[in-house]
């Protein structure tokens, strides 16, 4: 990278800011999907909004490609660096701007961790309801980009649900406020359009947050089945029932016994778990917890547990959070996949997803949250065996396909970033790809943000009038800026 | 813009057939005295032929459903044929068990509700005039009504959706499963876009459960400022309701709705009673809930808005309305919803007082981060004021977004936030 430009970037942050040794700079080649792994030029650290934007200015007049990144713990290679680009890194963001309990607000930099949110709020008896099972290290700025998920989006929806306005930078430089405080400000929902945008349309340097009041209690029971068949029944009844859970999550045979290795759950030895989690005022709580519990019964549930307190609670849930880690107890390596399916075709899913396993001759852990039919296949392997790698990714994009077959979709929460790119295709024809490609061209027409993310085939934009003119990619730029 | 429509009145009978091209009856979106034409296309493919058919002749369009709104927004600068949604009214597909619906835009909000309620679900959400208002129409005005406390808007509630370009192209975006993050959101910019940027041809929707119980009281209170706290208290309360509705109108005492839904209704109907101390209350008849739509008519000309502030900002913004008002010799009339967004009737004869009591509140609502839009106005108002405020500092970028859908203009012309 032109040394000019490394100069550029430390008068904006200092010296302490700007990483260019390549030892350190290994820290930022991939994230965590860590087979995809690409050495950036550069890595800048700014902490706050005005750096943010002077560092995008400058990469904009160079025409350097950047990449935000906040935790980097993506699971699919969103924060993954471009070749000869910068990574700014927001960690150093990480400010609790405002507190506004009376209107159930907060504001946050990008940098803050999700469950500091909650931590802050918690006093007041509220919480910030997006819990991907990440929380403790990935950042507000990721969850925005990534519109994350987590056990509870089932009831309460997902991080775009809880967003209400950003500050961005967008990646010509421009500053400028999206959404409010209060809903519903006139305009385009350019909010609701950056949400999920995975870094493809500027960096988020504010988020307004909506958050929770607590229930008034939580209650999580955990049922034994025979199988995922008996477990998904029950599933299916549930909602049929009108019951909306905060909850529902499955774990299969294989999932149990990782978990159970390595945290000691004291999971009944069952090939389907189903572990289901209600939570409102007690009246209702306590009668729709019968239900579900008679519901389980009758689908062939042999043993249920219900915990009432927060540390019966806390039990039930630690092989859950567990289970993707505990993968490394059972395999050498695994592939974490993410698919969604409409919640009837759960059992016709996951016996062909069975059928698939046997015929490829890998084994698939399923751990998912079946409330919203957001699959979590694990497929096992050992990257030592030659072949086995290659016939993992196979059959993680054959599940995939399954899924959209199923009229489902190829990603729940974890993103389409650098790994799912090439199956856009199997969910989405050629002028959808190209109309949302409209909204990047209005954002980014010089295609300098996370750039080779999320499409398969960047769209050229059509030049339009406006006070944008795409850049000149010759180096005349940089030495006109200096 | 090609202000005659007719140049192209055979192309269109030719992709739609005779017998679904005619004149348009009025009443006409403000501003407008041209006959226009309207156009009914039967399918999707029609619509789009429609529209590029209409891009080539440089024809503006005015997307309709069911016509309840034509007024919202600024007078268009151009309108010339009506794009009426009325054909695709089917509900295509009601996939109970996983509690999602996909419906044709021109389908109306109580057929598709009537629809749903055989299967014992709802599409959460109540806006205004549902037996005539579209799906298409309640999604490009972003309209929501009471249960919005509890479910949401629609951004919350919408999954997938079909569009039109003015190209002709025709795109899918989100899904058909309540959880999807592949691709940019495409549902949530169409909502509330006012038509300005393609034509919505179905949406598929997330649906709730019907509630086996409803219960709901009136609470009457001695001032404004009491009607807010009772309603930050039960906000701040671990009380679930489903309909929180502050009702202020003059100099009588303020109203706060509560509704609860579900097994515990009555339950915690009693945990309200005790949280609401010696307030005075009423059983409040199911009616209430759709009181936003009285706010139309009144004894004088008068205007309506919209307006959205922080929660706790009402009983500071009801004042200030009831301030101005009495200064200006306006009568007036909130039905506010505990998320901050409300409506606001003012009426009175002068023309002059209105613009003016507009002017102050809309600076008023404006310094507390909120909003103020007019929807309504007496026949020859249109046109003094600006129908939506400040649009901030992002209409640049919204315009570019705009040039991308909609190179050529003809959607809606001028009609949304800063004349885009
Ligand atoms: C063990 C484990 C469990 C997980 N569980 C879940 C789960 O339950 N649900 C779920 O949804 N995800 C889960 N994830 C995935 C991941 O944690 C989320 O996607 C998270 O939101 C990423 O946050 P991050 O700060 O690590 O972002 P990064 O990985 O650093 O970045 C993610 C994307 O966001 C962009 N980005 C980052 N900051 C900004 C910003 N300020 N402005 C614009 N773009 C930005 C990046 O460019 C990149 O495209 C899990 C991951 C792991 C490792």
């Amino acid at each position: 990278m032109d040394v000019r430009i490394i100069e550029a970037f430390r008068a904006v942050v200092g010296d302490d800011g700007v990483i260019v040794e390549r030892e350190q700079l290994r820290t930022y080649e991939c994230d965590g999907l860590t087979n995809f792994r690409v050495m950036p030029a550069a890595v800048v650290l700014p902490s706050s909004g005005e750096q943010v934007q002077a560092i995008v200015r400058i990469c904009h007049r160079a025409g350097i490609p950047f990449v935000a990144r906040g935790s980097g713990t993506g699971l699919s290679g969103g924060a993954l660096p471009v070749e000869g680009g910068v990574v700014i890194g927001l960690a150093r963001l990480n400010r609790i701007l405002e507190v506004d309990i009376p209107n159930a607000r907060v504001v946050v930099e990008p940098g803050v961790i999700n469950a500091q949110v909650t931590q802050r709020v918690a006093p007041y008896g509220y919480f910030y309801a997006p819990d991907p099972s990440s929380q403790s290290v990935c950042t507000i700025g990721g969850n925005v980009a990534e519109n994350s998920g987590g056990a509870h989006c089932l009831k309460y929806g997902f991080t775009a649900n809880h967003v209400l306005g950003l500050e961005v930078v967008l990646p010509d430089g421009t500053l400028m406020q999206l959404g409010s405080k209060s809903l519903d400000r006139p305009g385009y929902d350019l909010t609701g359009v950056f949400v999920g945008s995975e870094g493809t349309l500027g960096i988020a340097t504010k988020v307004i947050l909506r958050i929770v009041k607590r229930p008034q209690i939580v209650q999580t029971l955990l049922a034994a089945f025979n199988s995922t068949d008996d477990a998904g029944a029950a599933v299916s009844e549930i909602i049929a029932a009108g019951i909306l859970p905060a909850a529902i999550e499955m774990m299969d045979r294989l999932s149990r016994d990782a978990a159970e290795a390595a945290v000691k759950a004291g999971y009944p030895d069952a090939d389907g778990l189903l572990l289901v989690e209600l939570d409102g005022p007690v009246e209702e709580v306590e009668l729709l917890m019968e239900q579900v519990s008679a519901i389980c019964t009758s689908c062939g549930a042999w043993e249920i547990r219900l915990a009432q307190t927060e540390e019966e609670r806390a039990v039930i849930w630690k092989g859950r959070k567990a289970a993707f880690a505990a993968m490394g107890r059972i395999s050498p390596n695994y592939i974490v996949q993410d698919g969604v399916i409409p919640r009837t075709a759960l059992p016709r899913v996951l016996r062909e997803i069975e059928r698939m396993s046997a015929a490829a001759g890998l084994r698939v852990a399923n751990v998912f949250h079946a409330g919203d039919g957001n699959l979590h296949p694990l497929v096992l392997y050992d990257q030592r065996v030659p072949g086995q790698e290659q016939a993992a990714e196979k059959l993680a994009f054959d599940i995939i396909r399954l899924c959209v077959e199923a009229g489902g979709s190829i990603t729940g929460e974890h993103g389409v970033g650098q790994e799912k790119k090439k199956y856009m295709s199997a969910m989405f024809a050629e002028p959808d790809l190209e109309t949302m490609q409209l909204v990047r061209c209005a954002f980014d027409p010089a295609r300098l943000a996370n750039p080779t993310k999320v499409f398969p085939r960047p769209r050229l934009c059509a030049e339009r009038s406006g006070p944008y003119q795409p850049h000149p990619l010759e180096v005349a730029g940089i030495a006109e800026l200096f | 813009m090609n202000p005659q429509p007719r140049v192209i009145a055979n192309e269109l009978q030719s992709i739609v057939g005779a017998e679904h091209v005619r004149e348009a009856e009025p009443p006409y979106p403000p501003g407008v005295v041209m006959p226009l034409l309207l156009v009914e296309p039967g399918s999707a493919e029609e619509l789009a032929l429609v529209l590029r058919a209409a891009r080539d002749a440089q024809v503006a369009v005015l997307p309709r459903g069911g016509g309840t709104k034509l007024e919202w927004g600024n007078a268009p600068r151009s309108a010339a044929l009506v794009l009426s949604t009325r054909r695709l009214d089917r509900v295509i597909d009601h996939a109970w068990a996983d509690m999602t619906a996909t419906v044709e835009a021109g389908c109306t909000v109580a057929r598709l509700q009537e629809t749903l309620a055989q299967h014992g679900q709802r599409l959460a959400l109540d806006p205004l005039w549902p037996e005539r208002a579209t799906i298409g129409g309640i999604l490009a005005t972003n309209d929501s009504g009471t249960l919005r406390v509890r479910f949401g808007a629609l951004r919350d509630l919408i999954l997938g959706v079909m569009v039109a370009l003015p190209d002709g192209t025709l795109a899918k975006s989100g899904g058909r499963v309540v959880k999807n993050v592949a691709g940019y959101d495409l549902p949530k910019l169409f909502t509330g876009s006012l038509g300005t940027l393609g034509v919505i041809i179905q949406a598929t929707f997330r649906l709730y459960p019907l509630p086996r119980e409803t219960h709901s009281l009136s609470f009457s209170l001695e001032d404004v400022a009491a009607a807010n706290r009772l309603m930050l208290a039960v906000l701040d309360s671990p009380l679930a309701p489903t309909g929180l509705q502050l009702r202020v109108a003059g100099e009588s005492s303020p109203q706060l709705d509560v509704r609860f839904e579900g097994v515990a209704a009555a339950a915690q109907m009693r945990r309200l009673l005790a949280l609401a101390g010696d307030a005075e209350h009423t059983e409040a008849a199911l009616e209430v809930w759709a009181l936003r739509e009285s706010l139309w008519q009144g004894q004088e000309p008068g205007l309506v808005c919209k307006f959205s502030v922080l929660p706790a900002d009402l009983a500071a913004v009801c004042e200030e309305i009831r301030r101005v008002a009495g200064r200006l010799r306006l009568r007036w009339s909130v039905i506010a919803q505990a998320v901050g967004v409300g409506l606001l009737r003012l009426e009175g004869p002068n023309q002059e007082a209105l613009a003016a009591a507009l002017g102050v509140l809309r600076a008023e609502f404006e310094a507390r981060a909120g909003s103020l839009v007019l929807l309504h106005t007496p026949p020859d108002f249109h046109g003094r004021i600006d129908v939506w405020g400040d649009p901030g500092d992002a209409l640049p970028l919204m315009r570019r977004v705009k040039e991308q859908f909609d190179p050529a203009g003809i959607l809606n012309p001028g009609r949304f936030v800063g004349g885009l």
